[in-house]
């Protein structure tokens, strides 16, 4: 289970965190270039209009594992996020240079409507449509022509994402009816009904309470059997918690990137040390 | 100390322009009384205006009763006075006006907004703006000049040969009428929907159409599934606000309906509206009955505008009432 006082150094920290986290380690494989990778960035560079947002990124997403991407605010790490699934597409004057795939291809040769039906993303403040709740998770069935009863569909994403039970009897009541913490977890069972292959989360918690920060990452943790996540946070705690990999990241560049036990514990970057012991930031 | 100027000033001179203006920036009582006058000052000239009406169409009123909105005489020789062509003329240019300009306001409004390119979408804006100040006396004369002989020659031949068979498009072809002053009418009220539905759905969160598109939405998806759906109360009330411009619309409609108290279901017809009437007879008006009948109509048209603004705001708490909820901002 969660454990929230996960102690981030010294040799006792260490003894800790090898028995707190026991039971994702011994799924998890120790370094992530020897798992399958689903997605791979490569040498990424990335730039709003003159401003250099990312230096010479790369980084490996394991397969049905959670990547947690983690820095002090405005180093790059929700617009590495964002170039996942091409959000950054919605702005102008934005460049993208380097490559990054999916399961081996280039996703700047997708088209992006299904690039982003494969790579769902969830943001930092719920934001659901003005309409129902059934009608929030059937937007996206909808668009990319379900056949099939959107019915079975909506109740499965609102069963993986944790929410059936609590909006069964009320699937027509709208969404802003919901609390804030269940607003999300319905934003997630969208994300999830169209079935993608990589969930992309931007802070899902900030906006949240502690409860209903423990509700999603305990739904995080069951997510990862079926879908890899990959999840940016401020909070380091958060990302001690819920991934197998942590990537730090500085002013756009990517510092240091390794298992997550092993980057609270024993950083190799000073600057990986002098973060999360909370010397900046 | 004197620690505020107005303290030390003598009493004499607290009510000097500049000792009153200094209190009011200081005094939150006389602020909120003047502003309370200026909100009251609005309801008193509603209030003022509805009792003129009432008192001066008396003798109508008396007269003809109920009948006044049934009868479709218009007789100021034999004194015979019925308000229907009137009522009809204006409602059928105004509905004609709100079905060639509101996908036209719209669609335009959704292109700007969402599709054109920043630079492009602020200068037509400012275009369209411009539209909403032009003076109806000028769309009348375009109506004139250009739109009535086009009518004529082109137009209405045209729907006659095509859509002939039905009773709206039927008829000569006399270039004024209802389906004329109704193009001239949406022409006016474009800029209308068009600015005000733009600022809508401009201002609907970003987040609304970044959850669409990660979906694996279309931009075109995107807007016309949320963002227009997320902007539809603003976009109703734009709706509204061209109506109430097209109902009360006099000069421009004076100049191209036909100025005939006809009922008629051809759209070809010349017609009259009850603004047009009121420009048109109203100085020319002889006897106390005449006058008193144009009043009512004046009423008329008054209610008119009201009871289909408050059809407005009922349809708008049906449709937000009905499950989908407003965003919350």
């Amino acid at each position: 289970m969660m454990n929230a006082a996960f102690p981030l150094m010294g040799n006792s920290g260490a003894a800790a965190a090898s028995s707190a986290k026991v039971a994702v380690r011994d799924q998890s494989v120790s370094a992530p270039s020897t798992t399958s990778l689903r997605m791979k960035v490569k040498q990424v560079n990335f730039y709003y209009g003159k401003n250099h947002a990312l230096h010479n990124v790369s980084l490996d997403v394991a397969t049905n594992r959670v990547t947690a991407l983690i820095g002090p605010s405005g180093c790059g790490k929700s617009t590495l996020l964002r170039t996942l699934n091409r959000m950054h597409e919605t702005l102008r004057h934005t460049r993208l240079e380097g490559e990054i795939t999916l399961d081996s291809v280039n996703i700047l040769t997708l088209d992006v409507t299904k690039l982003r039906r494969m790579v769902g993303m969830v943001f930092q403040k719920p934001n659901p449509f003005p309409k129902s709740i059934f009608e929030n998770v059937a937007y996206g069935l909808r668009i990319n022509g379900h056949a099939g009863r959107l019915d079975d569909a909506v109740e499965k994403s609102l069963r993986r994402a944790s929410l059936w039970d609590e909006v069964k009897d009320q699937l027509h009541k709208s969404a802003y009816a919901l609390s804030g913490g269940q607003q999300q977890r319905l934003c997630i069972a969208r994300a999830l009904a169209v079935d993608p292959e990589v969930l992309l989360l931007d802070e899902p918690c900030s906006a949240l309470d502690p409860v209903n920060t423990a509700k999603i990452e305990e739904l995080l943790f069951e997510l990862k059997a079926t879908c890899t996540l990959v999840i940016v946070t401020h909070n380091m705690q958060q990302a001690a918690r819920v991934s197998d990999s942590t990537a730090f990241m500085l002013n756009g560049e990517l510092i240091e990137f390794s298992p997550t036990a092993q980057l609270f514990t024993t950083p190799a970057d000073p600057r990986t040390e002098a973060y999360i012991t909370g010397r900046f930031g | 100390m004197a620690s505020t100027p107005n303290a030390a000033m003598p009493a004499g001179l607290a009510w000097s322009p500049r000792a009153l203006l200094r209190r009011l920036r200081g005094a939150d009582e006389i602020a909120h009384l003047i502003t309370l006058i200026a909100a009251a000052i609005l309801l008193l000239i509603t209030a003022l205006l509805v009792y003129q009406l009432w008192i001066h169409s008396a003798e109508a009123r008396h007269r003809f009763g109920w009948n006044f909105f049934v009868t479709r005489t218009w007789d100021p020789v034999a004194g015979e006075f019925g308000a229907l062509p009137f009522i009809y003329g204006t409602l059928v240019t105004s509905a004609v006006a709100l079905l060639l300009a509101v996908p036209l306001g719209v669609g335009g409004a959704i292109f700007l907004a969402e599709l054109a390119p920043p630079k492009l979408s602020s200068s037509l804006t400012f275009v369209s703006d411009l539209l909403a100040a032009v003076p109806s006396v000028i769309y009348g004369l375009l109506g004139v000049f250009l739109l009535v002989p086009l009518m004529r020659t082109t137009v209405q031949p045209a729907l006659k040969k095509t859509l002939g068979f039905l009773p709206l498009f039927q008829g000569p072809a006399y270039g004024i009428g209802f389906l004329t002053a109704g193009i001239v009418l949406a022409v006016m009220i474009v800029p209308f929907v068009l600015s005000v539905s733009r600022e809508v759905l401009l201002a609907v969160p970003r987040d609304q159409r970044e959850a669409a598109l990660a979906l694996g939405a279309t931009k075109w998806e995107s807007t016309w599934l949320v963002v227009v759906p997320a902007g539809r109360i603003g976009i109703f009330g734009s709706v509204f606000l061209a109506l109430a411009r097209a109902l009360g619309e006099t000069m421009a409609v004076t100049m191209v309906v036909g100025n005939n108290p006809k009922i008629a279901a051809s759209l070809f017809s010349p017609g009259y509206s009850i603004a047009a009437v009121l420009a048109n007879e109203f100085s020319e008006a002889t006897g106390n009955l005449y006058l008193s009948a144009l009043i009512e109509l004046a009423l008329v048209l008054f209610l008119l505008t009201f009871v289909l603004n408050g059809l407005a705001r009922l349809l708008i708490l049906i449709t937000t009432a009905r499950g989908s909820g407003v965003l919350p901002t």
